[in-house]
């Protein structure tokens, strides 16, 4: 059978992004914070994930205001990098893993999560940074990700709650995959930014310490917080963090901590990030 | 005051349904500059591409002028109103800068010294 064994949370900063593809990782601006996923990176070649849940938001790439799903799935063969504006990151395209991918739809969706099904769809920066701070600059993605998008940009996003919910039904849907596969969960996004309007540039590095303790010690208790609280302490687009709720609620009630990172600044945001392996 | 208690947070515009209908075309717009060929159309001729679009006339001049604030104000979400800045050639920090109407340097450094702080920027209502 199919099991998870861990979860990466990680911010997606596009910034990120654009210093590794420009060569600027050594940069004294960019270093202390490539400097922390060194460890991540060395972690995920000695786990070696069969797939890859990844956990995202898409940013006006894929889906416009045409269309807004809450939760969507890619159960496509694989997903181009988005040209968001400048062209595509010159990053390999995402191979997909649509046999899982299926599965997942099918059982969540039974399981009374009505995911959006995807068969053609882009991927922007939200999904694309994340491999690049946990695999550097590969000629290719070493595994198979399966896309799950979630609205974070029309509010209301779905809840710490439901979030926290979905993750526990895509472990049950992962464990009841006949294939004997190791499945890493992605949660992305955050921690504290805003990137609009007269409060842009706001950081709460207490929120983000808190959130991240209590992600890890008391993922219920932080699934009930109102979306009102992450936008007032942590920012407009700090919402993003109830994504890595999903992630969360993926693993056991108890994990251990194989890293944790938190860098300021990364462009406008708050960079966090941890390895929770099952305890 | 109103009833929506996302009203109290200071220089925060919620992207609700509200704004969402208010800046649809104005986003759509937005979301066209992820083309090529749409971007330079835009370039040669503004207010010709504006023209286009079903938006308001007072979303079209926040647009001609890179009224960012305005932009936000008039629906727009900034993930979107983002592309107008890529297709000006301008980063995400200069416009960060205009909308908190200070010059990018104080910008730049007010992040690299940790962020714009929590204390006196969570409601309307505390001391500044």
């Amino acid at each position: 059978m199919a099991r998870i064994t861990a979860g990466v949370a990680t911010s997606h900063v596009p910034a990120i992004g654009a210093a590794l593809d420009n060569g600027k990782a050594e940069d004294p601006y960019w270093q202390p914070l490539f400097a922390g996923y060194e460890a991540s990176k060395a972690w995920i070649a000695a786990e070696q994930p069969d797939v890859i849940i990844l956990v995202y938001n898409d940013h006006a790439s894929a889906f416009s205001l045409e269309l807004i799903p809450t939760f969507a799935i890619g159960c496509a063969d694989q997903f181009a990098p988005a040209d968001e504006g400048w062209g595509p990151r010159p990053v390999p395209v995402v191979k997909g893993h649509p046999t899982l991918a299926w599965h997942l739809a099918e059982t969540l969706i039974l399981d009374e999560f009505d995911m959006t099904i995807v068969n053609a769809m882009d991927v922007d920066h939200g999904l694309t940074v994340p491999l690049s701070l946990m695999f550097g600059q590969p000629d290719a993605w070493p595994c198979p990700v399966i896309p799950l998008a979630v609205n974070v940009v029309q509010y209301p996003p779905p809840t710490g709650h439901r979030c926290y919910k979905l993750g526990k039904a895509i472990r049950r849907a992962v464990e009841s995959f006949p294939e004997d596969l190791k499945v890493v969960i992605f949660g992305t996004g955050g921690m504290s930014h805003q990137l609009q309007g007269p409060r842009a540039g706001l950081i709460n590095t207490a929120f983000d310490t808190a959130f991240l303790d209590r992600l890890i010690d008391d993922p219920v208790g932080q699934a009930m917080v109102p979306h009102i609280d992450y936008v007032r302490e942590a920012g407009s687009e700090a919402i993003e963090l109830v994504m890595w709720l999903i992630m969360r609620g993926a693993l056991n009630e108890t994990v251990r901590v194989a890293h944790r990172f938190y860098h300021v600044p990364a462009s406008n945001t708050a960079v966090g990030h941890l390895i929770l392996e099952n305890a | 005051m109103t009833d929506n208690p996302f009203d109290d947070i200071p220089g925060t515009t919620l992207f609700d349904s509200g704004q969402s209908r208010l800046g649809y075309h104005l986003n759509m717009f937005c979301m066209s500059l992820m083309k090529a060929d749409n971007r330079g159309a835009f370039k040669a001729d503004q207010r010709a591409y504006l023209d286009r679009w079903p938006m308001t006339e007072a979303q079209k001049q926040a647009v001609l002028k890179r009224d960012w604030n305005g932009m936000i104000a008039l629906g727009g979400n900034i993930y979107f109103t983002a592309k107008i800045a890529a297709t000006d050639g301008l980063s995400f920090r200069q416009i960060a800068a205009e909308m908190s109407g200070v010059s990018e340097p104080e910008y730049a450094r007010m992040m690299l010294d940790g962020g714009r702080p929590i204390d006196g920027n969570r409601s309307r209502t505390e001391p500044r």
